[in-house]
């Protein structure tokens, strides 16, 4: 034990807090003034919105806007992206983080295919944080199934601007002309000679030359690596122990810490009973009190964690009750009824036509008119990869930062500010994310990189802060319980005339990118329930803003992991009270969408034809679902095929027609198709963080059940390119789950859902 | 002092009797291959294999070991069985995020080892490890390709 300290020695602010930081942090990372933008001109997706990188180049005004502010244009300095070595081996600094989405694959496929490389000889790191990669439209990030899409334009140009570098620094040294010159990976050749000029041996000088802005770009017709479905860069690696996560690393002097958060989010620590006696543990190093947690930092993680568990710590009260904080009688039930019951006036989310005229006509001519109410609830990430983050402190002033994150230059924004550093003073590294699904952004508390930080300096030692299963269970920021009232009128042909919802909650974009997004509709609230194709001539969505007092986040698919369900199960709903095949409404609802109807025909295709069933497999009786989703520009239709035994939905086969718009590489287009389908499956089907009595209710995967493999169905994917501009890939597949699940429920036993996670319902048939 | 046999090596430890073996092979051995998911023996990222059984190392306390020959990820590719399954992985591309499949790859070798054409229910019954991507098909194609 070399000393012992109680009093936190740097002032941080309470994590809480941070909240605002992270404001005044993204403000300051768009000087061209984005923040007054609505989200969906920024992020620009759908068929008829903005498509950012199809603007690449020329830069638009609002980019060469902050191009000019920051001096550099993202994306133009090509020795900014590319290290081309002696051994020929090429290296790409990538704007985005791999998580398992497979990006670093796609991008070696992009800027291999127009630098003329085979991907397979690429390396391809996290770049660290600088303005050559704010790539999307002045921003960086890896979420919103946004990299591939953002950046495919700048990075063909990237590549192939590197390539005419190369044949240029070729030719003045071979004294021949550029014409006379052609590539052949990672070779430029002199046909007239047979002389040949490795990239390797070109590069000093050839990233040196001028970027020229104006080559010509492949003809993609003639795509070697594009649209192929070429191995993933990583996967030897990971199958044999040797890719290194953020957990895995190690500085020359480190201590690890383990932490304990105080039960109830909000409070703090007031007292630490038995602090020498666990200081004076085996290796045990020092104790700490931070804000909302004791931490302890030791020699081995274990020892850190067996005396922090030690620790007999006296916290603060919580509020007796309220909605403001986290109090005492906080329940996700009492929220749940708090938000049924908001009177908030909604605000239009979406309008057309006259919805209140078209009840009333419903009402005169005593059409049916039906009502339903629909939830879903806090979920945790669950990526199996617990948090962690190494903090050192240089000699030469420096903080250097190894920490999980999808927005480095936020991050490192933010840790300067705790430090008390200027940002270019803080050297943060991006590692590989053992799985993230909207874990890794900026959400105060639950991130550990400020207490590690805290800890470097208190000890003036390296540290890695690494929180337990528990702890990430105690302190995950949550995808928000939501809540949404719908409401139709149908014709008599049974067809609905007017469609209305009331959805009371928050989102995580209106929560953390309050600043920049200003629309007092937050589209992550409300996604999935407006934007749908179907012919509905009347509709009015309203969204009614009611704060959460937890940490809420980005959660794979975002607004659209539970108000598709929400919405496609109600149109169910509609079909079975207008006496109608739900396959064959949509199928009419859509007759003037021919990219979503033909959509719909493939998966019914696929799944042998539609039919809804119930019918009889191996002496069970089955029954099919379906559903349609418009998620992060691209577009689903999902068919589920479900029995119930002993009371529990088993899922036989979920088949997604999936679309979106072209692709870079099918394979693992199809993966992670495939993964979204099972983080789906996982919440329709178990996952729910309850609350009661201010603390969460789950602990570790025991407590709350995740999908494993005796839940997996077979799942079949089928890539529809339609030529629309590309979207999304890494969210889409998981929006239409829930709906295809429970409306296959609903076709089996006639009962349509409402609440997930379908585990807390017994089903009988 | 503990000995430890690990991927055939000889290792002494100076560790309290009741840590985990998860914690003795990350932190002070250094093969960081095994991960630590959950430390209660639900996930199975910790799987190594002890005397040929797939074991979760995080509920294993490093004095229960005694003698046993200990393998972990990190020397996968030393056993033929374990390469066999490693080139299957690979050619059905696997991972995705990649956190679980040390544990995966050294459960589906200990299963072959035991059972080199294993059944549905043999995998079923030996790959409980959780992967939160959702791999859980490729891994169970993998097999039956490793199994020939």
């Amino acid at each position: 034990m070399d000393r012992l300290l109680t009093a936190a020695p740097i002032t941080l602010k309470d994590p809480l807090d941070l909240r605002s930081e992270a404001r005044s942090a993204v403000a300051l990372m768009t000087p061209d003034g984005v923040s007054n933008l609505s989200r969906r001109a920024f992020l620009g997706f759908g068929a008829s919105a903005l498509v950012l990188g199809a603007l690449l180049p020329p830069m638009p005004v609002r980019a060469q806007t902050a191009a000019a502010a920051a001096a550099v244009k993202p994306g133009s300095r090509i020795p900014a992206f590319l290290v081309i070595g002696k051994d020929n081996g090429v290296t790409l600094l990538s704007p985005f983080v791999e998580g398992g989405q497979g990006i670093n694959t796609g991008l070696a496929q992009i800027v291999g295919e127009e630098l003329d490389v085979n991907p397979a000889r690429f390396t391809v790191d996290c770049a660290p944080p600088g303005p050559d990669y704010a790539v999307i439209n002045g921003l960086r990030m890896t979420g919103g199934s946004f990299s591939t899409r953002s950046s495919y334009p700048l990075m063909r140009r990237l590549g192939a601007t590197a390539r005419d570098m190369m044949i240029r620094a070729a030719a003045a040294k071979l004294k021949v002309k550029p014409e006379s010159l052609t590539t052949e990976d990672g070779v430029v050749l002199h046909a007239a000679s047979g002389k040949r000029l490795s990239y390797g041996e070109l590069a000093p000088v050839a990233l040196a030359l001028p970027p020229r802005d104006d080559v010509a770009l492949r003809d993609p017709a003639s795509f070697r690596y594009i649209r192929q479905p070429v191995a993933r860069l990583d996967v030897r690696a990971k199958s044999t122990g040797k890719a290194v996560y953020a957990i895995d690393q190690k500085l020359e002097g480190m201590l690890y810490a383990a932490v304990q958060h105080a039960p109830n989010q909000g409070t703090t620590v007031q007292s630490i009973a038995n602090e020498a006696a666990v200081a004076a543990m085996p290796g045990v190093h020092s104790v700490h009190k931070l804000p909302g947690a004791v931490a302890v930092a030791a020699d081995s993680w274990w020892r850190a964690r067996k005396a922090m568990e030690t620790l007999s710590v006296a916290w603060t009260a919580p509020a007796a009750t309220g909605l403001d904080t986290v109090a005492t009688d906080y329940a996700s039930d009492g929220m749940l009824a708090a938000l049924k019951s908001s009177s908030g006036a909604g605000l239009p989310a979406e309008s057309e036509g006259d919805v209140a005229a078209a009840f009333a006509k419903a009402a005169a001519n005593g059409a049916k008119v039906i009502e339903a109410e629909y939830d879903a609830p806090y979920l945790v990430h669950g990526q199996l990869e617990p948090p962690s983050s190494m903090a050192r402190f240089n000699p030469d002033g420096t903080l250097e930062l190894w920490a999980p994150n999808q927005m480095p230059e936020l991050f490192q924004s933010v840790a300067a500010q705790a430090a008390g550093l200027a940002p270019e003073k803080v050297i943060l590294h991006s590692p590989m994310l053992g799985g993230f699904f909207g874990r890794h952004f900026l959400y105060g508390s639950a991130n550990p990189f400020l207490q590690a930080i805290q800890l470097a300096k208190a000890t003036g030692r390296p540290v890695k802060m690494l929180w337990s299963r528990e702890e990430e269970f105690r302190m995950d920021a949550l995808r928000p319980l939501s809540h949404s009232r719908f409401r139709a009128a149908l014709g008599a042909d049974g067809r609905p005339t007017a469609i209305q919802a009331r959805t009371v909650g928050e989102g995580p974009l209106g929560r953390w990118f309050g600043a920049v997004f200003k629309d007092p509709v937050d589209s992550s609230a409300v996604e999935g329930i407006t934007e749908k194709p179907y012919a509905i001539p009347n509709r009015r969505m309203e969204y009614v803003k009611f704060p959460h007092p937890v940490t809420i986040a980005f959660w794979r698919s975002v607004g659209h992991s539970m108000n598709d369900f929400f919405y496609e199960g109600f149109l169910d709903e509609i079909a079975d009270a207008g006496g109608q095949d739900p396959f064959a409404l949509r199928m009419e609802l859509l007759k003037d969408k021919p990219r979503h109807a033909k959509l719909l025909e493939t998966v019914a295709a696929m799944s042998g034809g539609w039919k809804r069933g119930p019918y009889e497999v191996n002496g069970t009786r089955r029954a099919r679902g379906v559903s349609m989703a418009s998620p992060f520009g691209s577009e689903t239709a999902t068919i589920a095929e479900v029995s119930v035994q002993g009371g529990e939905t088993q899922v036989h086969n979920i088949w997604v027609a999936f679309d979106p718009g072209s692709i870079v590489n099918p394979a693992i287009v199809k993966s992670q198709v495939e993964s979204a389908v099972a983080l789906g499956l996982s919440a329709t089907l178990f996952e729910e963080l309850v609350y009661k009595d201010g603390v969460r209710q789950s602990h570790n995967f025991d407590d709350y059940p995740i999908l494993s493999r005796r839940s997996m169905p077979a799942v079949h994917v089928e890539i529809v390119e339609s030529g629309a501009p590309m979207g999304g890939v890494g969210e889409p597949g998981l929006p239409g789950v829930p709906p295809a699940v429970v409306n296959a429920v609903a076709a089996l036993t006639g009962r349509h859902i409402r609440s997930l996670p379908l585990a807390k319902t017994r089903i009988g048939v | 002092m503990t000995t430890l046999h690990v991927n055939g090596r000889a290792y002494q430890v100076a560790v309290e009797d009741d840590t985990p073996l998860l914690w003795v092979l990350r932190d002070t051995l250094g093969l960081t291959g095994t991960k630590y998911g959950c430390g209660i023996a639900q996930c199975g990222a910790c799987t190594v294999m002890i005397d040929g059984t797939a074991t979760r190392s995080c509920q294993v306390p490093v004095d229960s070991v005694g003698n046993a020959d200990i393998r972990t990820i990190d020397a996968i590719e030393e056993d033929p069985v374990g390469r066999k399954v490693v080139e299957a992985w690979v050619a059905a591309q696997v991972p995705q995020c990649g956190y679980c499949q040390s544990g995966q790859v050294m459960a589906a070798t200990a299963l072959l080892k035991q059972t080199p054409q294993p059944s549905d229910g043999d995998i079923a019954d030996a790959m409980t490890n959780l992967c939160r991507c959702g791999t859980y098909n490729r891994v169970a194609a993998a097999i039956r390709q490793a199994a020939g």
